[in-house]
């Protein structure tokens, strides 16, 4: 009971991570229509920017992590505005190959500045439990790590139905042509869209890398593609299909590996994502809307 | 010819200039185009587009299909850049804008197929179009800060004013895509006043509507208008509607205006008589 308990717990913190990184997934997929594959690779930059502050800054936890995510909206931006904007009116296709080749620039760029060799990254989590807790496997990266999800997904939720912002970005994602003649900035409110998901990725890499203290330049690529999976799982587009998704994509993970194999915890977890798009073709919360023809 | 009055339509509370040009003399006119055209490749899908619309005018854009009415929308909307030939909205030149910036210049419309944002609700809707004049900061929305509750308190009621224009108010909470068609097609004309705009362009609000539906549109655009003193622009098929309605019209075949005037002296146009009905044969053999 204890070992399926801190199963749980661990696949829990684990899949926080995984809806984390799925938010950003799913929000660039609902506004721009792209598939933003180079996301995982701004999680390990994130990683990388804390490890960079914490080692050789020397500053504080919670400015290297501010620090991390204030590089990583940057990049974010950067990317969109570079990559991504010049082919809007692109194919869907060109758009997903210029993704896929952000990602290997990025994680080249990232060996080239920090080396091949692994990083072990300090935690920068500082906080002591009671014995009571870890005794049931609960450490306390995966307590907040968890805790910083729900935060993030109450603010994001908050954020997208109730601000002005939240509901271009809504008018948006339907129809950009009525949203532009409306007067809504639909360029702006991509940016701002990249900006937030890379800014959820940098937390994330930062939990992940607190969690898994190794860093490389290709630590961000597997979680990434995990994350992608977890969108499709709880539905692309929908925010909170992305957090269930990640959670149920965390656990399964982790009991896949506590009771199967740890080699075949992988295959598993895409098995199950097969399995769900043959019943629900559009995921656990997603729509399935016919196109028209 | 200056003497003649008009009998179409209202009474306009503000003169203003028109398509007929009669009318409110010594005002500037809220839109001027002069000799506007696009091509699309070889075709010129509008040639020499040159139209004036008073401050509180109703005008009305008809023509057969494919004569080009939606493009002269979207070349006033910016969608399309023009090739040749200018806009002037209130005075001022509007090369070079984009679609937004037009929009807060004071142009908004509606669209044929309707486009509304349909998975948000009435209300959201409402205040997309509130967008340019809501203003609070994205932190204090999420962090609920009495900034906040003061801005959508007052797009709320904002919303809900617009909203009871067709007696919608009670529909605020729906989902868009869940009213019926007519509600939805007014819904648009809300959506497109909340941007505050001078010019409204109404690309055929009557469409699919039954004729009481369309009495009620009628009465509505005229309030519209008297209500927020703006000129509206309206393309439509019904010509009910637009002979009951525009007090000018401005017919367009094949990109290019064949006639202007009053609703008299359209129906009596032998041009505008040929681009709908065709030629007359001259003494049929029987």
């Amino acid at each position: 009971m204890t070992f399926f308990l801190s199963c749980l717990i661990s696949g829990i913190s684990l899949g926080s991570v995984y809806a984390i990184i799925a938010l950003g997934y799913t929000m660039v997929y609902g506004i721009a229509k792209m598939l933003n594959f180079a996301h995982g690779d701004v999680i390990m930059v994130g990683g990388y920017v804390c490890y960079c502050a914490l080692n050789y800054l020397g500053l504080p936890s919670l400015v290297s992590v501010l620090l991390a995510m204030a590089a990583c909206t940057a990049l974010g931006i950067l990317i969109e505005g570079l990559a991504y904007k010049p082919l809007r009116q692109a194919g869907s296709l060109a758009v997903l190959i210029t993704a896929i080749g952000v990602s290997y620039f990025l994680q080249n760029a990232a060996q080239l500045i920090w080396g091949a060799t692994p990083k072990t990254f300090t935690s920068v989590v500082h906080i002591e439990l009671p014995q009571t807790l870890t005794n049931v496997g609960v450490s306390s990266e995966a307590l907040v790590t968890v805790l910083v999800c729900v935060v993030i997904m109450v603010g994001l939720t908050l954020f997208i139905n109730k601000s002005k912002l939240g509901k271009a970005m809504r008018a948006c994602s339907e129809d950009k042509g009525a949203a532009q003649l409306m007067g809504i900035n639909v360029n702006r409110t991509i940016s701002v869209t990249f900006a937030i998901g890379s800014a959820l990725a940098a937390v994330a890499g930062v939990l992940l890398c607190s969690s898994f203290p190794i860093l490389q330049p290709t630590t961000g690529s597997m979680p990434g593609i995990k994350a992608f999976t977890a969108a499709v799982f709880g539905g692309i587009g929908s925010i909170p299909g992305a957090f269930l998704g990640g959670i149920l994509l965390g656990i399964i993970e982790s009991l896949a590996k506590g009771y199967i194999s740890t080699d075949l915890a992988n295959a598993i977890v895409f098995a199950v994502l097969i399995v769900v798009l043959l019943v629900r073709p559009a995921g656990l919360l997603g729509k399935y809307v016919p196109e028209k023809v | 010819m200056a003497e003649k009055k008009f009998e179409k339509g209202r009474m306009v509370p503000v003169p203003s200039h028109s398509i007929i040009p009669e009318r409110d003399l010594g005002k500037t006119p809220i839109l001027e185009c002069t000799h506007l055209g696009i091509d699309f490749g070889g075709l010129k899908a509008v040639d020499d587009f040159t139209l004036t619309i008073g401050r509180t005018e109703i005008a009305g854009l008809i023509g057969p299909n494919g004569a080009g009415k939606t493009t002269v929308f979207n070349l006033l909307t910016k969608v399309y850049h023009p090739t040749r030939g200018t806009i002037l909205l209130d005075g001022i030149d509007t090369a070079g804008k984009s679609t937004i910036q037009i929009n807060r210049m004071g142009i908004a419309r509606t669209f044929q197929n309707i486009r509304l944002f349909s998975n948000l609700s009435v209300e959201d809707n409402v205040k997309i179009g509130l967008h340019n004049q809501e203003k609070y900061s994205t932190l204090s929305a999420v962090l609920r800060l009495p900034a906040y509750w003061k801005k959508e308190k007052a797009a709320h009621e904002k919303a809900l004013e617009l909203l009871s224009i067709f007696d919608m108010q009670d529909m605020a909470g729906y989902k868009a895509g869940s009213l019926p068609y007519g509600a939805q097609r007014r819904l648009e004309i809300v959506r497109a006043l909340a941007t505050d705009p001078k010019l409204l362009l109404l690309d055929e609000p009557a469409a699919g509507m039954n004729p009481s539906e369309t009495a009620e549109l009628m009465e509505n655009i005229a309030k519209i208008r008297d209500t927020f003193q703006i000129a509206i622009l309206l393309i439509e098929h019904d010509m009910n509607l637009v002979m009951g309605i525009c007090e000018g019209i401005c017919v367009l075949n094949f990109g290019q205006i064949i006639a202007k005037g009053t609703a008299e002296d359209i129906q009596n146009d032998p041009q505008v008589i040929e681009a709908y009905l065709g030629k007359r044969k001259e003494a049929a053999p029987c």
